[in-house]
This record gives C-alpha cells, sequence and structure tokens, in this order.
C-alpha cells in the first residue's frame, strides 16, 4: 500500500475494485466502514459478484471477468473527456509533458516492436525524446501530440461508455454513475483511496490492470494524500515482509534486481542498475544502488566479500532464464526438477493445473515439505478417492515432512501490507518435536557446509564463506538476524562532507540507510528495513499508539520501512509551492526551511519548493509515469486484452486482429495452450475466489472455521441455474479443459447474466478453500479447473478468468 | 453462598423479591445491520470465549452456517437476498438472544433459577437449575433458546455475563470488525444508534430506524435497520414481538385452573421426576398431551 | 387469543412443574445463580500478531501458568489487541478462531517419511531427516551445479533443486532462508506473493 490501513478512513471515496476487502481483510476494512461514519465518504464496488464489501457499499456496478482494463480505461477517457483531472498536479508531478519517441506507436491492438515468434516486443522506441542537455524533452503546455498526454488521451479515446459496456457487459448507466463517484475527487481537496487484492492481480493482464489505477490517480492527484494512494492489501501475514526480503529470483532483498546471464562483473552489473536523472535536480534516488548492494554483500560475505573479489559477486547465482512457480512447475513437469522444498507453501492446491502440478511432483527425487500442517501437497501421492486419484506405487519421489511451529510459537516481526513491520513475542512451545523455520534451515545448511568442508563439492566458497556469527549456529535468534537486516557499521563511517567527522563508529548498528557506502565498511541486510534497529534498540517494538494528528499516522507504533514513513510519495500532498492541497488533512509541507508535517518527508528534507526537486524520488524523472516506457511487457500503456480462457471468439476492441485477442506478450508454454478451453465446450465464465471465513487452505485445518463454511460450494446466478435444472443446494459437476470438481451450488441473485458483444454471458464463482486434508468435508482442489498462464511481467496465474462447464453430479 | 457478581432482578419460578437497593448501569448491545458484513467474527468469537464448538455441518446452498441456533452456535448471520425497486441488497442479520426486558423465557421457566435477569438486562440462562422442559423456547418470541441433545439442558447466549462481570464488552462486540455491534449503557447505544439512522437516511434509506420492540417491554440487544419498517425482510425478524398468551395466561388466571385440572398428570410425572430425573418431566407431559390430543 | 388445547395443557404443565419442584424441597435457596468465573483470570497475556492476512491485526494469546518452571503453558483463549493502531482489538472470523489452528487436530509433531513408492508415512528422528535431506541436496549440487554458461560466463547457480519461500514465517526466518539458498546458488525460488 502507498498508504496504510488506517489512513482508509481518510477518504472521501472508497474506490474497490479487483478485491474484497469485506471478506479478505474485514479488520483492515474497518476504515472504509469509518471512513462512511465519520467522513460521510462513499464506497462503490466494482466486481463480478455482489459480494459482503458490496453489500455495505453506496454503489455496486457488475463487470465481466477479465475486462478491468476496458472499465478503466473508460474511466480514463471519461475524466479526461469531461475535463476531470487535476490539472496542476498532472502537470507538475506527472511525465504527461514528455515527449515521446516518433517511433513508437500503437495499431489494432498492438504497440511498435511485436515479435510474433518469441511473444515479446522490442521496445527500443518506448521512450522519451532526449534533449542535447541529456535530459527528456517536455512540452509544459500538453498540447504537442507527441506528449504523453496527448498519447494516452488519443490511446482512451476508443474506450466510450458504450464500448465498456460492450465488452464488460456494465450496464452503461451503472459505469457512468460510477465514473461520476470517481471524478469527484479530481478536486485538490478530495481524495480517492482505490483497494484491490488478487482480483487484479491473478490475470494475464494483471499488471496492467494495477497501471490503470495508477494513471487514475495521478490523474486525480490523488497520490500521497491522505486518503488517497493505492491499496495493495495483500495476503499473507507476512507476504509484504517476505516480498521485501525478497524469497523470489528476480530481486535480492530490498528490490536489489538479482545478477543475471547479462550481467558480466560488479561493474557492468552496477551500471546497469544505476540510473541517471532524466529531468534536472531530480533525486534519481536509485543512483544509490551501488551502496545498498555492496553492503548486501558484506553482510552475506563479511570479510570474504573485498574490493579485490568485486565484493564477492561472482558468489551471487546469476539467472538464466525464467524462475517463478509457473516455469518451476512447468521445468519439474518437464523432468528438469529433483529436489524441492515446500515451505509454508501448499503448491498442489495453490498452483494452477493440479494434475500438472501432481506430475510434475511425482517426477522428482526428493520433496520436501516444511510445514506446521499435514498439507495437500505433502499427500500429493497417496489417494483421497476421487479428490487424488493417484497410485503411490507408481510414485518414486522420497518425501520428508518436517514440522515447524506456528506464529505464537516464534519471536520476530510481519510487515503488514501498510509496510509497518511490528514484533511478536512468543506465547507458547510448538507441540511435540517441532522446530521454528530458522531452525531447520539452520541445520540443513550447518550440515551442507560440514560436508563441503570435510568431502569438497562443487564451488564451495560461498557456502564455506556465508557469514553465520550467531550466537547459538544452529538457532539464530530473530534479534540478532534483524540486526544484521538493519545493518551495520564495518569500519568508520565518515561525513562525505568532513571526513574528520565520525557519523556511525565501527560496529554500531546503522541509523539508516543513509550511511550505507559501497566501499565495503558497512553492512546491511535489506537496505529498506534500515532504521528498524538502530543502535537505541529494535524499534518494531514500539507500542505507542499516541496519534497527534488524528490522521492514524501513528509515527512511534512499530516501525515502517522505508525510513518510518507511513504514506509513500507524501511530498505531493502538498502543491508545488509546498502548500498542502488540503490543509485539513496535513501530511507534508514546506515550512519555509524545510519539510515537515505529520509524516517523515519523502523528500530531501531542505528541498525548497524553487528547486523543482519532484516528488516521485525512485524515478529518474522525479514524477510519475502515465507512459511507462520500456518497463512493462505489453505496452507502455494498459491495453484491454481477453484472458486466455474467453466467452468471446475475439477481443471486441481488435475484432480482426487474432494476434491481439489476448495479451500478447505473456508467456505459454507447450502443452498449456493446447489446455485451453474454448467456448463451444466450456461457455461459462469462471473465476475462483476467497470467503471470509477462511484463510487459503489453511483455515480448513481448523475445526472451528470448518464449522463457519463446511463445504465446497460454487455460486451460480438463478438465471443459470434454471437454464441447467439445477435447484440449490444440490451437487454439481463444473469441468474446465484440465479436469473437474463436484460442488454444492449455491443458486443466488448476486451473480448476474451479463451482455457482453450481444452475447449472455453467465459467470460461475468458486472458493477455492476446500480440499482432501483437513477439517472441513474432504473436497476436490478448486485449481484443478485454472489455467496455467500468466501476467506478461511477474507470472501471477489467471486464477480470475477462465472457462468451465457445469451439470448435475 | 457468596454475594453475586451482577445484582439479580429476577429469577425464575421464585416469588422471594430480588436485590433492588444498589444502582446499576442499564447495558445494551446494538446491531449496526448497515455495516455488519456478514464475516461470522462474532460466531467465531462467541465460540470461542465460550468454549462451545458445534458440529461440522454441510453447505445447504447458502452462507448461513451453522444454518440455525443450536444450543452449541448461540449466534448466527442470517443471510437474505432481497430485490426491490431494482436493487438488489444482501440483508444480513445476527440472530441471538435479544436480552428482553420483560423476558418471555423467564417467565415461563418452571425452574428455579434456572434464568435469571440481571439489573443490567442481561438475561442469562443457569444450566445446573435447568430441568430441560423447554419451555423457555415456548415463551420466547425471537425462537432463541434451543435444548442440548447431551444434557438436555437450555442453552443461549449470555451477553457474555463474565465478561460484563468484570466491565468487559461480550466477546462478540470486542471481535467485530467493522463495528458493525457496539456495546455500552442502553442510553449510549440508543444515541449513537440515532446518529446511525441519520447517517442512512441521508444515504437515501428513508425507512432506517432503530428496532427496540416495545412489545417485549425493549430489548438490551437492539438493531439498526434500513428498512425499520419491514423488519420481517432481515429472515422473518418479528414486527411486533410478545409474549407467547400462553405464558402470559400461565402467569395469570390459568394458574389454579391448571393446578386443578392437571394434578394427576402433574403427580404422576413429578414421581417419574423424583425417581428417574429431570430429563424426562416435560417428554412425560408432552405424551400425556399427545394421547389427549389424539382421541 | 388463539390457544389450542395442547397449548393449554403444555402452559399449565410448566406452571405446574415448576411449583411441584419447589414443593418437593427443590427450594430456590438451594439454586444458586452467578455468572461463569472470568475464564483469563491470572492467565499470561503475549503479545503477538494474527498469521493470516496481510493487514497484521494485534493478538493477544492467553495461556495457562505463569511461566514457572514445572509448569507448560497451554494456549486457552486469543483475542484481539485494543493497542493495535489498526484492529484496535477487533478480529475476523479466522483470527478470532486462531486457537484451533494452533491446536488443528492436523499439527505435525515429528519429522516423517513417505519412502519412494510406499503407501504410508513413517516416523523419524530429526538427526536422521537432516542427514537424509543434505545428502540428497549435496548429491544433486555437486550433478548439476553450473559454474559456467554456454558463452563461458561464470554463473554459479544451482538449477535443478527448488525452493518455495513462506509467507507466513517472520521476516527473520525468511531473510536467513533467503540468504542460505542464494549461497548454495539456488536459482529457483519464489513466495507465495505471486499466488
Amino acid at each position: 500500500m502507498t498508504n496504510h490501513w488506517v489512513d482508509i478512513k481518510n477518504a472521501d471515496v472508497v474506490f474497490v475494485m479487483g478485491g474484497n476487502p469485506a471478506e479478505a481483510h474485514p479488520c483492515g476494512f474497518k476504515w472504509a466502514i469509518e471512513a462512511k461514519k465519520n467522513r460521510k465518504a462513499k464506497l462503490v464496488v466494482v466486481d463480478p459478484r455482489f459480494n459482503r464489501t458490496a453489500s455495505v457499499a453506496d454503489y455496486y456496478a457488475p463487470l465481466r471477468s477479465g475486462t478491468d482494463i476496458a472499465f478503466l480505461g473508460g474511466v480514463i477517457n471519461y475524466l479526461l473527456s469531461n475535463d476531470k483531472i487535476h490539472h496542476e498536479y498532472v502537470k507538475a508531478y506527472t511525465n504527461a509533458p514528455f515527449l515521446i519517441d516518433g517511433g513508437f506507436g500503437f495499431e489494432d491492438g498492438i504497440f511498435t516492436g511485436y515479435n510474433e515468434e518469441k511473444r515479446s516486443y522490442d521496445k527500443s522506441t518506448w521512450k522519451y525524446q532526449m534533449g542535447d542537455d541529456g535530459f527528456a524533452k517536455v512540452d509544459e503546455t500538453l498540447q504537442d501530440p507527441r506528449c504523453a498526454f496527448q498519447l494516452m488521451k488519443a490511446h482512451y479515446s476508443r474506450y466510450t461508455p458504450e464500448v465498456v459496456s460492450q465488452v464488460c457487459g456494465t450496464p452503461k448507466d451503472a459505469f457512468l454513475k460510477v465514473c461520476e463517484y470517481i471524478a469527484s475527487t479530481a478536486a485538490p481537496d478530495k481524495t480517492m483511496t482505490s483497494l484491490y487484492a488478487l482480483g487484479w492481480t491473478e490475470h494475464s493482464v494483471g499488471s496492467q490492470n494495477i497501471r490503470c489505477m495508477a494513471i487514475i490517480q495521478q490523474l486525480l492527484g490523488n497520490m500521497g494524500q491522505a486518503g488517497g494512494g493505492i491499496g495493495a492489501l495483500r495476503g499473507h501475514a507476512n507476504v509484504q515482509g517476505i516480498t521485501d526480503m525478497c524469497a523470489y529470483a528476480q530481486n535480492l532483498p530490498g528490490y536489489l534486481k538479482a545478477p543475471t546471464d547479462a550481467d558480466k562483473d560488479r561493474a557492468s552489473y552496477l551500471a546497469a542498475r544505476t540510473p541517471k536523472a532524466l529531468r534536472p535536480n531530480q533525486m534519481n534516488f536509485v543512483q544509490n544502488f551501488p551502496k545498498w548492494f555492496t553492503s548486501l554483500c558484506k553482510a552475506w560475505w563479511g570479510d570474504a566479500a573485498t574490493a579485490e573479489n568485486d565484493f564477492a559477486f561472482d558468489y551471487l547465482p546469476k539467472l538464466g532464464g525464467a524462475s517463478d512457480t509457473l516455469s518451476i512447475f512447468n521445468a519439474m513437469y518437464e523432468g528438469k526438477i529433483n529436489g524441492f522444498f515446500c515451505q509454508g507453501f501448499n503448491p498442489l492446491a495453490s498452483v494452477p493445473n493440479k494434475r500438472k502440478v501432481g506430475d510434475g511432483l511425482a517426477k522428482l527425487k526428493y520433496l520436501v515439505i516444511i510445514d506446521p500442517l499435514a498439507t495437500d501437497t505433502s499427500e500429493f501421492w497417496k489417494p483421497h478417492g476421487e479428490f487424488n486419484d493417484v497410485d503411490p506405487a507408481k510414485i518414486q519421489t522420497e518425501v520428508f515432512r518436517l514440522p515447524t511451529s506456528l506464529f505464537a510459537e516464534t519471536s520476530g516481526t510481519f510487515t503488514n501490507s501498510g509496510r509497518v513491520i511490528q514484533w511478536r513475542w512468543k506465547a507458547a512451545e510448538a507441540p511435540g518435536d517441532s522446530k521454528d523455520d530458522t531452525e531447520i534451515i539452520a541445520n540443513l545448511f550447518l550440515r551442507l557446509k560440514a560436508m563441503y568442508a570435510k568431502d569438497g563439492g562443487a564451488f564451495a566458497d560461498p557456502i564455506l564463506k556465508l557469514t553465520w556469527a550467531y550466537n547459538q549456529p544452529y538457532k539464530p535468534s530473530s534479534e540478532e538476524l534483524l540486526r544484521e537486516i538493519n545493518g551495520k557499521a564495518i569500519k568508520d563511517v565518515l561525513d562525505p562532507k568532513d571526513p574528520t567527522k565520525v557519523l556511525v563508529k565501527a560496529g554500531e548498528q546503522l541509523p539508516s540507510f543513509g550511511f550505507l557506502r559501497d566501499d565495503g565498511s558497512t553492512a546491511c541486510g535489506n537496505w529498506i528495513y534500515s532504521g528498524v534497529w538502530p543502535q537505541a534498540g529494535n524499534l518494531s517494538a514500539r507500542r505507542d499508539n499516541s496519534d497527534p494528528s488524528g490522521l492514524g499516522q501513528t509515527l512511534n507504533w512499530g516501525f515502517a520501512w522505508p525510513v518510518n514513513r507511513r504514506i509513500l510519495y507524501n511530498r505531493a500532498s502538498a502543491d508545488p509551492s509546498g502548500k498542502p492541497w488540503d490543509a485539513k488533512r496535513t501530511v507534508m509541507k514546506w515550512t519555509g526551511a524545510a519539510w515537515a508535517g505529520n509524516d517523515v518527508p519523502d523528500m530531501r528534507p531542505n528541498a525548497a519548493p524553487e528547486e523543482m526537486v519532484m516528488p516521485f524520488i525512485m524515478n529518474p524523472e522525479g514524477v510519475a509515469r502515465l507512459f511507462a516506457r520500456d518497463m512493462m511487457a505489453e505496452g507502455p500503456f494498459p491495453e484491454h486484452y481477453e484472458p486466455f480462457e474467453s466467452p468471446l471468439d475475439n477481443n471486441p476492441m481488435h475484432p480482426k486482429n487474432p494476434k491481439a485477442k489476448s495479451n500478447p506478450a505473456a508467456r505459454v508454454y507447450k502443452g498449456d495452450m493446447e489446455a485451453f478451453g474454448t467456448a463451444k465446450d466450456f461457455p461459462y465464465v469462471a473465476t475462483t475466489y476467497r470467503l471470509t471465513e477462511h484463510f487459503h487452505y489453511w483455515t480448513k485445518q481448523s475445526r472451528i472455521n470448518a464449522i463457519m463454511q463446511p463445504e465446497q460450494f460454487v455460486e451460480i446466478g438463478e438465471e443459470l441455474a434454471k437454464e441447467k435444472g439445477i435447484a440449490n443446494g444440490e451437487k454439481i459437476k463444473i469441468r474446465s479443459n484440465r479436469g473437474f470438481i463436484k460442488a454444492v451450488a449455491v443458486v443466488t441473485k448476486r451473480i448476474k447474466a451479463l451482455d457482453v458483444d450481444g452475447k449472455k454471458v453467465h459467470t460461475v464463482g468458486i472458493p477455492i478453500h476446500f480440499g482432501f486434508k483437513g477439517a472441513t468435508k474432504p473436497g476436490f482442489l478448486a485449481n484443478t479447473l485454472t489455467p496455467f498462464v500468466g501476467d506478461a511481467n511477474v507470472q501471477t496465474p489467471e486464477f480470475k478468468a477462465f472457462l468451465v462447464n457445469i451439470e448435475k453430479a | 453462598m457468596a454475594l453475586q457478581s451482577l445484582d439479580i432482578k429476577q429469577r425464575s419460578a421464585t416469588t422471594t423479591p430480588s436485590t433492588q437497593v444498589r444502582e446499576t448501569i442499564e447495558i445494551a448491545k446494538l446491531i449496526d445491520v448497515s455495516a455488519c458484513i456478514g464475516c461470522k467474527a462474532c460466531q467465531v468469537a462467541c465460540s470461542e470465549w465460550n468454549d462451545i464448538r458445534d458440529e461440522i455441518g454441510s453447505c445447504h446452498g447458502v452462507y448461513d452456517n451453522p444454518m440455525d441456533l443450536t444450543a452449541k452456535s448461540w449466534t448466527v448471520m442470517r443471510f437474505t437476498e432481497v430485490e426491490q425497486n431494482n436493487k438488489l441488497e444482501w440483508l444480513i442479520r445476527k440472530d441471538g438472544c435479544m436480552h428482553c426486558a420483560d423476558p418471555g423465557c423467564l417467565k415461563a421457566c418452571p425452574a428455579p433459577g434456572a434464568i435469571i435477569q440481571y439489573s443490567n438486562g442481561i438475561v442469562d440462562f443457569h444450566q445446573e437449575n435447568c430441568i430441560g422442559c423447554g419451555y423457555c423456547v415456548t415463551g420466547c418470541p425471537f425462537d432463541v433458546p434451543r435444548i442440548s441433545k447431551e444434557d438436555s439442558k437450555a442453552y443461549k447466549c449470555s451477553l457474555c455475563s463474565d465478561r460484563v462481570a468484570v466491565n468487559q464488552a461480550p466477546a462478540c462486540v470486542k471481535a467485530c470488525p467493522t463495528g458493525a455491534i457496539q456495546f455500552g449503557s442502553k442510553e449510549d447505544m440508543k444515541d449513537y444508534a440515532a446518529k446511525r439512522v441519520t447517517d442512512l437516511k441521508e444515504r437515501g434509506y428513508e425507512q432506517a430506524g432503530l428496532y427496540d420492540p416495545q412489545g417485549v417491554g425493549g430489548t438490551h440487544v437492539m438493531y439498526v435497520l434500513h428498512h425499520a419498517d419491514k423488519p420481517d425482510l432481515y429472515a422473518g425478524l418479528p414486527a411486533n414481538p410478545s409474549i407467547s398468551p400462553l405464558v402470559s395466561l400461565w402467569k395469570g388466571f390459568a394458574k389454579p385452573l391448571a393446578t386443578l385440572a392437571m394434578a394427576g398428570v402433574a403427580l404422576g410425572s413429578l414421581f417419574h421426576y423424583v425417581t428417574k430425573g429431570p430429563n424426562e418431566v416435560s417428554k412425560e407431559i408432552e405424551d400425556e398431551i399427545e394421547k389427549e390430543d389424539a382421541k | 387469543m388463539n390457544m389450542n388445547r395442547r397449548q393449554f395443557f403444555k402452559v399449565c404443565s410448566a406452571g405446574l412443574s415448576g411449583s411441584s419442584i419447589a414443593l418437593m424441597g427443590f427450594s430456590p435457596t438451594a439454586a444458586q445463580a452467578e455468572v461463569r468465573t472470568f475464564k483469563l483470570a491470572r492467565a499470561t497475556e503475549t503479545r503477538n500478531i494474527c498469521p493470516y492476512c496481510s493487514v497484521s491485526c494485534g493478538v493477544l494469546i492467553y495461556s495457562t501458568g505463569d511461566k514457572s518452571k514445572n509448569s507448560q503453558g497451554e494456549i486457552i483463549h486469543i483475542e484481539g489487541d485494543p493497542d493495535n493502531p489498526v484492529n484496535r482489538g477487533t478480529l475476523c472470523p479466522k483470527g478470532a478462531g486462531l486457537r484451533d489452528m494452533i491446536q488443528s487436530a492436523n499439527r505435525l509433531k515429528w519429522p516423517e517419511v513417505r519412502e519412494a513408492g510406499a503407501s504410508e508415512w513413517k516416523r523419524i528422528s530429526w538427526n536422521e531427516a537432516f542427514d537424509r535431506i543434505a545428502k540428497h541436496m549435496k548429491a544433486d549440487r555437486d550433478a548439476n551445479f553450473v559454474a559456467q554458461n554456454a558463452d563461458g560466463l561464470t554463473v554459479n547457480r544451482w538449477p535443478s533443486t527448488g525452493f518455495l519461500v513462506s509467507s507466513a514465517s517472520q521476516n527473520e526466518a525468511g531473510y536467513l532462508t533467503v540468504k542460505a539458498l542464494r549461497a548454495l546458488g539456488i536459482t529457483g525460488l519464489d513466495t507465495q506473493a505471486r499466488i
């Protein structure tokens, strides 16, 4: 979230699309209800289903799952054609005035540079026109036809209310009503917050769904303000923290892009990741990349990381290609993976196409489950009737199941989606012989290290030299790990302006990432967390919940990264002269000498407004991007593409171009394209989701939650039920081209047939929480049905829009 | 006998007067249906606090689970899809004991001290005194008490009398994520409700209002409804609940008449009660009645 | 008044049994009426964070005993932490039921192995588990480690073992996991953030 949970209470409009916070995040959603109660805020919900968030909304509009870009593109067009934008903000704080390369274009659904065979783009024209001064050219009048503003206006002019209705199935008047609510926050002193979660990410166009909202919030000038911003609500308790630690291949802790085969050495690696400012005077904060990266190498390899060996650059593995859950399971399916670990992860249930996942697991030599619970994945080899129809004798995988502790049985920090890091205290011992995750990792690692020390083996240096100075090596404590994450001075850190002045003494904890150095004199496990454990102690354990501003900032509760900042881009909450857009909700203002207010400034504190240092300090432009340059896989502007399984024969936006039917840049593996179904055999749009009574595949193991929702069901509209002769409460079979499940039919008024492109489209809603292990009634895994394809940028699977057929079971 | 932690206002089948000297606050729970998201946190918190776990049921084509109040589910959410004036509403009502000021259950209860009304308004069941006759069920205008199949005793929401006695809010109130359940003095709750009603009227719910039915003397669990003119929309919330005439009758003129008319039956069943225990009392009488009815 | 014969009898018998019970010596004075004792009195209170969604609600965990040497504390109740600025003491149906997760009948209690082709689990010691897994890992790493790619560039990766990292464990565990995996050269790692 750019803002945080409590800040939702400051909004004038709470716009929920691509999420269902009342069900998935009830305690965070309370702040939307508070906004309604105390600010007379309006709650607007757009969703394929009338869900429990919609039940308390002021306005609800339906749409066909997988058409969010068409809807939001329509909103962009509405704002531009009705002049409902925040002009001063757009001109100053976005790249609207930037001139775009003359070669860039868009034709019939495809941007310049498409390579159909590779399903990817040559993005060399997706860039700014550069001036002789080395900076991007701009037209402050926004009139140049090549400026980002005009190109965007032209791009979205096609998204008329009629087209929106045709593609999304949303009645035109409902769409326009939603536009009115959104447009009301173009006024400088009004804000809208956007709340989304998996309803936007789990599409083959997921990242671009969110880009649409980024554009809308920039046009409305809602970023940086209290009650504004974009709220990625997120899933697991610590999904934010584990993402920050970058437990995924593409990044190293703190979102440092990991080295790939394109990086031949440290110097070229750093050069490619350290941008130059694109406009004069901008902070271009990522220019500090070498300090963050070098400090990470020092945290990991200590004295073994020296200037002479490129600070152990070669100790880091280089990515050789795709490396995400889908690609890993595809490689496993192809027999290219021998060993696999699932730490608190139940992929048989949570990865698309259960059959493909199960077949992949059966090809492993060894599988290690590290979990507090007996997961479905741990028994992928075990027959559970028709729910898991396998023959163990044919599965040669050796499966280990290691019991771990749960949250109550460990101490350490969780980071919520508002980026607040909070300490937890251990309350009880884990049952039986369970061990903590850290203890399990330490034991495995140290055993391997001993084997490499004794017997040698492939490239042992990074293993043998990894820093491991923990008091109890087999059981590192959360306290010492969090100190390592925060970082410390290895040598005295000197003031660059006055080298006689010692800023941090050798051995001391660093006060923040501002003290990191690229010469090996500092170590830091994750630069964005630097400041959480300075010399003064553990700030994540702070429990002062006082809120002097009344905005809910609680700056002395826990510690928010970065540098305890609660609202990102908060300099944008003030106009270019430094005066807050809404003085009643001041987040940040220029006092005449410094930036100050009710937050930690997201700006160099002494950057006077006349220096024109713009609020988006992480971007080399200094401003936000309406035109995303070459940052996205499928284009600088979001464009509507159909889901890979669509009820339509073509993309109604580009009916004559089959290349532009579905995301042209999405990766589809061999065999998976063939496993897509067509509307002829599978006429209904299916979408999977969560229910408030359950959490993913965990709470099916918890008796009380099993009592609240005991059995797998699917939801269908009354009209479809009537057509198929299905009665409420009856068992039905749901088939996709990849398999079938059986479930109880919940026949409801809350899912309506939609009129899409002249065709009646029904939606089948499929909650995911059930399976063959747990306290709930044994059942099928919903992901038996889902397609094995992901978003083109980050590969989040398309769980939200695919095709099924239904019949009485 | 220890002094009660809460003053008793009334106790079932008891004629001796209760304590009346101390002044205590009259409390109430307010359920703002317009802010309720039907998440069932209250159901879970209730089970968790009171150490009860119902059976794991099945899906019956609705979100309601458990399907009904039971001896182990003292509160349930009732979901109703209503379509009127081209607008769909999903009305979700938390159902459970209303803690009537004039409690029909207590009036009907023949077991001394099985049902207590505290001076703060809580109506509590004391299972150790319950004989399982089921008359509280008949006496309740909201169909709330349930008899356990395991011990043949009546159970229902206690408004967490154990928490309220130590000045804590009931478990459901504390848990409620959206603040749809509020707790305080009845007076404060009415003031809060008035603000909510004003807000709802501004949002177009012209018939929004407070549900505090006077037919039972008002309740210590009240609702804010968007359609206060049609409480029946909310899974059959009665518009004008009142204590069953049967109970009023018994408390009035029927008592001496009944003593005469039923003497034989009662003596027989009483003998049975002493020898076989309480569980059979109502069944024996029921059987006698069934026989009479069959004639 | 609409009352049939059956109801009339029902009412009458209710009154009768009440009166009769009192007559037979089940007098009101014997029937006490106290509220249930507040069950958290003297329980140990520990502050923690709900492990479910990313709202990260503060929770108060109540356990038996006082952490003295000879008593093993059992968690008896969990409710919201009123001090936490986000949840302010509230919890959702998942968080309010956390005790049943901690005490789930499906909690794992000791290491187990399912041998290749076998139909059942077998309990093993931690030592055996670590030993066997580490041997698998080393054998696979030594056999499949890629020191240089086809172009002769140093890449130092171990592509044939993958790892899905939990999003439910604390930052410190995640950090240590990433640190160890990167040192081993694993590139096939991911987390729930993507799912």
